[in-house]
């Protein structure tokens, strides 16, 4: 019982910044802009967020200097793509670049200093309960938060005007454009969105997941959650079960090393991106769950008329 | 007061020239600003940077060392991007290309022939080859989005490698350095001697040879043979080329197998000269500073030659740094990609002219 529900603390906590990342990239893919820097975003989300709370001494500030570091890279992104109208894959390319090289340089002054964890909460009397108690009232912030921005993106997108102006906006930007809607106004703010998402899903890997900084410690999960978007057909919850389902599948590889049967660890630790590329190909195939969701504008460049 | 953008009557052919060039002054003078924002003389560290790599004649070898790996991959990723085909995996298949390659002097440490040489630049080009079949093939079949399988292989490959040469492949007298034997003779690439020693001396090795060659083939397909033009028509315009019947799905192989290869062979060039043996970390990530090669080379294979050499120095510039001034090797990463971002700027203004335009300036919207 007491590995169970080890695994499954573990295992959210995997997920999380998956779910973080993606769900952010969900609004922009909506909104018809691709953004391919979350890796970097993510990474300068991860040293920004260790360093605010190494020099405040509170996590919650590198909570929040994780989310302007994302923030800021993406209107970096939305002004070359929107305003410059860029090619979207080349730009998102060079912020993951950029992001990476910048992460790098600011980090290094941190490596191997000990970070600061954002603690999971303790609410009395609900917590206590055995397993059920840790596993739903016992997690850190930012798993509620995660899950709460699902709920929230997932009633915005699909049950308000707001949603679907975004939508319109990432399906036909020549309609909406043509109904007034300011297009580029509304992919910057959804660009803005993806980007304090990235920022987070990096603090939570510095803030929480491991407490401090290494080079290269997103190892590809801006990558993974960009397929988890394709996975997920861009729709919310399914956004979080894939999330996930990779979570699981990522620490049950840790698992098997630490039991230590006779398959290399290198192959066990190759799993969570094999697993993307049959995912993506699985959903991919199956062209009638795809074509039905995919914003029909999604990286196509949109200059208005005048 | 806002910036708006408005298409020209047709492509800037001035600009097109200029805009490498622009974005290469917009980043030096960012790099100035960084350093003086770190309390150095922007001057004498621009000046440790971007010069000193090109005043001795060592620091010139290394610099076509540098560049050979570059202009291998960057003409080729030039090449497939320009047909909209987006392979971004290109550190995988490198790493693939040296590992397939190095299988001969791990089986064969005897051999050394002329035919070892040949086998482990053949098998180098077909490593890189297979892991790019593989993004191509679930492309082609599966519709799965090719930026991703080929980056998510990047990792897996990387993996391979590292297993190999702590597992299977580790040379037994190598005091359990995660290494295989050292490559000696045949094993590695021959030097030639391009200026006499009263001149410099300067050596380049094979490598160097085969990207000219490769970079002058890539530059007479894409600009003198119907390949070449099937292939910029289908990045131009995708739909006239689904017209004029030329096969999506054989760009799709074409694209991944010749920069897949090009990779590959740049992998089995860097074991066979400057590593020197199979090892984890064989590339300081050439695979995506090419991808920077390939646009600041505006997609074109002598353009991506000269490019290798602009990103060759601030590799260089970047060790010579953090020797001479004390800053990390890392600034050299962030340069790379602040100079792309001002290539893909400036590159706007090849199709479109920028106006500042006062709150006054929106006119006739909703005409579309």
């Amino acid at each position: 019982m007491n590995e169970l529900l080890s695994i499954v603390l573990t295992i959210i906590t995997a997920a999380t910044p998956l779910l973080l990342a993606s769900i952010g990239e969900l609004v922009v893919e909506r909104s018809g802009v691709l953004n391919l820097g979350v890796e970097g975003m993510m990474a300068v989300g991860a040293v920004c967020g260790f360093g605010a709370a190494l020099m405040t001494g509170s996590p919650l500030v590198g909570v929040l200097a994780a989310i302007a570091a994302g923030v800021i890279l993406s209107m970096l992104f939305g002004f070359l793509t929107l305003t410059m109208v860029s090619n979207q894959v080349a730009t998102g390319l060079a912020l993951t670049l950029l992001g990476l090289g910048l992460a790098g340089m600011i980090g290094e002054g941190f490596v191997g200093q000990p970070g600061v964890k954002l603690e999971k909460i303790s609410i009395p009397g609900l917590t206590g309960i055995p397993f059920i108690g840790p596993v739903l009232f016992g997690q850190d912030l930012l798993v509620y938060v995660s899950l709460i921005i699902v709920a929230a993106t997932s009633y915005v997108l699909f049950r308000t005007k707001t949603g679907l102006i975004i939508r319109a906006v990432g399906d036909s930007h020549q309609s909406a454009h043509a109904l007034g809607y300011s297009v580029i106004g509304v992919r910057y703010l959804c660009v803005m969105f993806g980007g304090a998402c990235s920022g987070l899903a990096g603090g939570y890997l510095s803030l929480v997941y491991t407490p401090q900084w290494v080079e290269n410690m997103t190892a590809g999960r801006g990558w993974i959650a960009l397929a988890l978007v394709v996975f997920a057909s861009w729709l919310p919850w399914r956004l979080a079960i894939g999330a996930y389902l990779f979570g699981t599948i990522t620490i049950l590889g840790f698992s098997l090393q630490a039991v230590g049967i006779g398959i290399p660890s290198q192959l066990l630790s190759s799993l969570p991106y094999v697993v993307t590329i049959l995912a993506l190909v699985v959903i991919s195939g199956n062209r009638a769950l795809t074509r039905a969701n995919t914003p029909a504008c999604l990286g196509q460049p949109f200059v208005p008329d005048r | 007061m806002r910036l708006v953008l408005e298409k020209r009557g047709e492509r800037s052919h001035r600009m097109a020239l200029l805009s490498p060039l622009i974005a290469i002054a917009l980043t030096l003078i960012t790099g100035g600003i960084i350093f003086a924002l770190k309390g150095l003389n922007p001057f004498a560290a621009l000046y440790v940077y971007f010069v000193e790599p090109l005043t001795t004649s060592w620091s010139i070898e290394q610099l076509f060392i540098k560049a050979t790996p570059l202009a291998l991959i960057g003409a080729g990723l030039g090449v497939s991007y320009l047909a909209n085909v987006w392979n971004i995996g290109a550190e995988g298949q490198l790493t693939a290309g040296a590992i397939l390659g190095s299988a001969i002097p791990v089986f064969f440490p005897e051999m050394q022939t002329l035919l070892t040489l040949l086998l482990m630049l053949g098998l180098g080009v077909i490593g890189g080859m297979v892991f790019a079949a593989i993004p191509a093939f679930l492309k082609n079949r599966f519709s799965a989005n090719e930026i991703l399988t080929s980056l998510m292989l990047v990792y897996v490959v990387q993996l391979i490698l590292d297993w190999l040469v702590r597992g299977p492949w580790r040379d037994p007298k190598g005091y359990n350095f995660p290494k295989t034997i050292s490559f000696s003779g045949w094993q590695t690439l021959p030097s030639f001697e391009v200026l006499p020693p009263s001149m410099g001396p300067l050596y380049v090795n094979l490598g160097a040879v085969l990207a000219v060659l490769v970079v002058v083939a890539l530059a007479f397909m894409m600009g003198r043979t119907l390949k070449g033009f099937e292939l910029r028509v289908q990045g131009v315009a995708p739909r006239a080329g689904r017209f004029a019947g030329f096969s999506r799905e054989k760009t799709v192989w074409f694209c991944f197998l010749l920069s897949g290869g090009l990779a590959g062979l740049a992998g089995i060039c860097e074991v066979m000269s400057t590593v020197g043996q199979l090892q984890p970390g064989i590339s300081p990530g050439y695979g995506f500073t090419a991808i920077i090669v390939a646009f600041l080379g505006r997609l074109n294979p002598v353009g991506a030659l000269v490019a290798a050499f602009a990103l060759a120095i601030s590799y260089l510039g970047g060790e010579s740094a953090q020797v001479a001034l004390g800053i990390s090797d890392k600034t050299a990463r962030v340069f790379q990609g602040i100079l792309l971002f001002y290539i893909l700027a400036c590159d706007s203004l090849i199709l479109y002219r920028l106006r500042i335009t006062g709150l006054g300036g929106k006119v006739a919207e909703g005409r579309a």
